[in-house]
């Protein structure tokens, strides 16, 4: 049992670029269902649009990759319109359904033979993102401290990442401490009495969900250039169940709650993939409980553990307000 | 039950590509050492045996490409010339007896496309001699294992040729499809009905009673399925009633909110879901027993005897239920406590015993429902997941709270799905019940049978 390795793994996994993606897009989350209290569900569709957008412009089209982030931006703009006019008078958990069921439905038909001369359909596309690693400053090598390094490449994005998480939180807090802001928090606690002050509420959670889409297209553009690589299956519901988990473990409805549960929960997912990893690889957990293979799904049920035992003994999370987010009140 | 196959490697090998961005910053996707384009596969019997001997044809626009034989361990391969579009036949003449391709011209793949640097894996699909060739109309998988094959994507057209047969045939699977959704999604609503909780882990009770029942009819045990079923619908009405009683009313006492239940059920789940993928392993298999069987030509339709016999049973099955709901003493109390919670409790109606029971009911409605969909289908890990959102679907078209509007909607979210092959590609067929869904929830948010209440 190789500790160290285990630890610098779990770090690695904590400081990545997978925790600044998750983090980014959980910072959109945190908008949509932490301050305005929208059950968005679909999360993982802003992501598979923002994703889609920057490959297909580049691969498909030839266009630059600054011209794919527009298009990427747009396109959740977009769907947050779409997505939000019809639905967002429904009630929390109708909304869930109806974003989930969305989500779905757009990667069913980004998947599709329809539209596979666009998007590549069950196959994906791949190798847009190379004038993003071009401009690359870092020279080739590995940076870092022990046992936690980074190549040049994924240092790159670490860092593009994490400012832009950083510019989110800021924007987020400057948004949230602003009237807006409390007229937001306003809608989520009593959507009645917003109204009878002449809130124009169905404004404010339509801007919300643009705001927060935003993000999450941002966070899947990121996502598909750190892996060169879009897929449809790949931005499938357990994203977004991730995100939530995300959300609601670092404390939803608070700025930097997002950030700090993303890097918890990346640190607690790494760790228990590298122990049971070497756990099944070296004997020390049978094969007859879990061989080697099952490791993926045991990191999903775990979350889902996760999940379920937040919400019932804590759901504020780590440093949420148990006063301010009520979602344990009927 | 978990048979250490390289295949179960793969699939979980699959389902950590999904997991989005994995530790590894390698572009996704399959790539061989030397970078040219190929097309594989491995050749397998039923039980997953490697076949040898068994000749693979690769042809392109202007003739055969190339040829392989596979080898011990089932494997053949065909480097290409370039990407493109290319042709795969499987010569049936080289299987050995007792072995024929799953779907109708299943030994013909066309239009197989190859992306540059892209060695691709090509399935096909092996039953028993004598099986019910299906059609390509049965349920891609939502998310894809390794064996989201092109096969069921392009596999012929089904066997029967006119316009009309084709619609009668659709019409018959589709009721087929929406009695299986309806056996499950009745439990659903009435959980719905009574404690005002989505559960999004009732798909997992469908996939117990699918895997309890898989467990219990092959070896060692070896019981008749009828036998194992009646084990599954026990197992589903157990996990239902111990759900409710360990999690579902200490929380409802405590006061917790609907959203904060909706979402633990959520992550009950997610890890159920994965769980029973541990325990089973992510490959679909079939029944041992019911799975060679002829079509029964009735006009122009065609059916095999198991198929019909699930729609008959899951007929009766609702009818069961219906005659529960209005004519026992349980039923009633169940409507009553759906209708106004408070109310029924104050007439003297013991509400926690009759959400016990509807979750019992629910449950082992749910497993039933499964094993008739691991008939018609197969058993695969998430089946219940998929069959979830069309649940939800038609739950949701019929009125949620409403059982028999639960039926009706899922016979149509079945109907719908079936017959938009008609137009549209097979992978899309969910999408349109989907979209329904949404549609359905904009315009009238109750549903068919639904009462008005707030939705918004």
């Amino acid at each position: 049992m190789d500790w160290l390795a285990i630890l610098g793994n779990s770090v690695r996994g904590m400081l990545g670029p997978e925790a600044a993606i998750y983090a980014l897009a959980a910072v959109g989350l945190n908008v949509q269902f932490g301050y305005a209290g929208l059950l968005n569900f679909g999360q993982v569709g802003f992501m598979l649009v923002g994703a889609y957008g920057v490959a297909v412009s580049v691969a498909t089209f030839g266009w630059s990759l600054w011209a794919g982030l527009l298009v990427g931006i747009l396109c959740a703009v977009v769907l947050a319109l779409i997505l939000g006019i019809p639905t967002l008078r429904l009630r929390g958990d109708y909304l869930a359904i109806a974003t989930i069921g969305a989500g779905e439905v757009l990667r069913y038909f980004y998947r599709s033979s329809y539209l596979e001369p666009l998007t590549g359909g069950v196959f994906g596309l791949r190798q847009f993102a190379n004038p993003f690693f071009d401009a690359n400053p870092f020279p080739p090598g590995r940076y870092g401290v022990g046992p936690v390094t980074f190549d040049a490449r994924s240092l790159w994005v670490m860092t593009v990442g994490w400012t832009m998480v950083l510019l989110a939180c800021v924007l987020v807090a400057l948004l949230i401490h602003s009237p807006w802001g409390r007229v937001l928090r306003s809608v989520r606690e009593d959507e009645l009495a917003a109204r009878s002050l002449g809130k124009n509420v169905y404004g404010f959670k339509i801007q919300a969900l643009v705001l927060g889409g935003v993000f999450g297209a941002l966070a899947g553009a990121l996502l598909a250039v750190n892996v060169q690589s879009v897929q449809p299956d790949s931005y499938n519901p357990v994203v977004t169940f991730y995100l939530y988990t995300i959300v609601i473990l670092g404390g939803a409805s608070r700025v930097m709650g997002p950030v700090l549960g993303s890097i918890v929960f990346w640190f607690l997912v790494t760790f228990l993939d590298s122990f049971l990893r070497q756990a099944t690889s070296s004997g020390l957990i049978p094969t007859s409980v879990l061989e080697p293979g099952d490791v993926g799904a045991v990191r999903f049920a775990f979350v889902g553990l996760a999940l379920i035992l937040l919400m019932v003994y804590r759901p504020a999370g780590m440093i949420g307000n148990a006063k301010e987010l009520r979602l344990d009140v009927r | 039950m978990r048979q250490r196959l390289a295949a179960a490697v793969l699939g979980v090998l699959a389902l950590l590509l999904m997991a989005p961005a994995a530790l590894a910053s390698t572009p996704g996707g399959v790539r061989t050492a030397d970078s040219a384009e190929a097309l594989k596969g491995t050749i397998r019997d039923p039980e997953g045996e490697p076949l040898e001997g068994v000749s693979i044809t690769v042809s392109g626009d202007g003739g055969e490409v190339g040829t392989a034989s596979t080898g011990g361990d089932g494997e053949w391969q065909v480097d290409l010339p370039g990407p493109g579009t290319y042709t795969v036949t499987l010569d049936t003449g080289t299987l050995p007896d007792g072995v024929q391709t799953r779907n109708v011209g299943g030994d013909v793949l066309t239009d197989v496309v190859v992306r540059p640097q892209q060695a691709r894996t090509v399935i096909f699909p092996l039953v028993p001699a004598g099986t019910a060739q299906e059609e390509s109309t049965s349920a891609p998988s939502a998310t894809s294992s390794a064996e989201a094959s092109p096969g069921d994507d392009t596999a012929a057209p089904p066997a029967d040729g006119g316009g009309t047969n084709r619609v009668l045939q659709l019409v018959v699977e589709g009721i087929k499809l929406g009695a299986i959704i309806a056996i499950t999604a009745v439990g659903l609503s009435l959980v719905f009905g009574t404690t005002r909780l989505i559960n999004f882990a009732h798909g997992e009770l469908v996939t117990l009673g699918a895997m309890v029942a898989f467990f219990f009819s092959t070896s060692p045990l070896t019981l008749p399925l009828v036998v194992a079923a009646v084990f599954a619908v026990g197992a589903g009405a157990l996990t239902g009633g111990t759900m409710e009683r360990v999690l579902w009313r200490p929380l409802r006492g405590r006061g917790a909110g609907l959203i904060q239940m909706f979402i633990i059920s959520i992550g009950v789940s997610l890890f159920l879901r994965h769980v029973l993928l541990v325990l089973f392993g992510s490959r679909r298999r079939q029944y041992s027993e019911y799975a060679v069987q002829e079509s029964l030509d009735l006009g122009p339709v065609s059916i095999t005897p198991r198929d019909l016999i699930v729609v008959v049973l899951s007929g009766l099955v609702i009818l069961g239920v219906a005659f529960m709901l209005q004519r026992t003493r349980i039923g009633k109390a169940m409507r009553a406590v759906a209708d106004n919670h408070d109310l029924a409790e104050s007439s003297g109606i013991d509400v926690n015993r009759v959400v016990l029971v509807v979750w019992l009911v629910g449950g082992g409605l749910a497993a039933l429902g499964g094993v008739f969909y691991g008939l018609t289908q197969a058993v695969y890990w998430d089946m219940g997941f998929n069959l979830l959102l069309l649940m939800f679907a038609g739950v949701i078209l019929g009125g949620l709270g409403s059982a028999y509007g639960a039926v009706i909607g899922s016979l149509v979210v079945g109907l719908i799905a079936q017959l938009s092959t008609l137009w549209f590609p097979t992978e899309l067929q969910y999408a349109w019940a989907l979209l329904v869904l949404i549609v359905v929830l904009l315009v009238r948010p109750q549903g068919i049978l639904g009462r008005v209440e707030r939705a918004g």
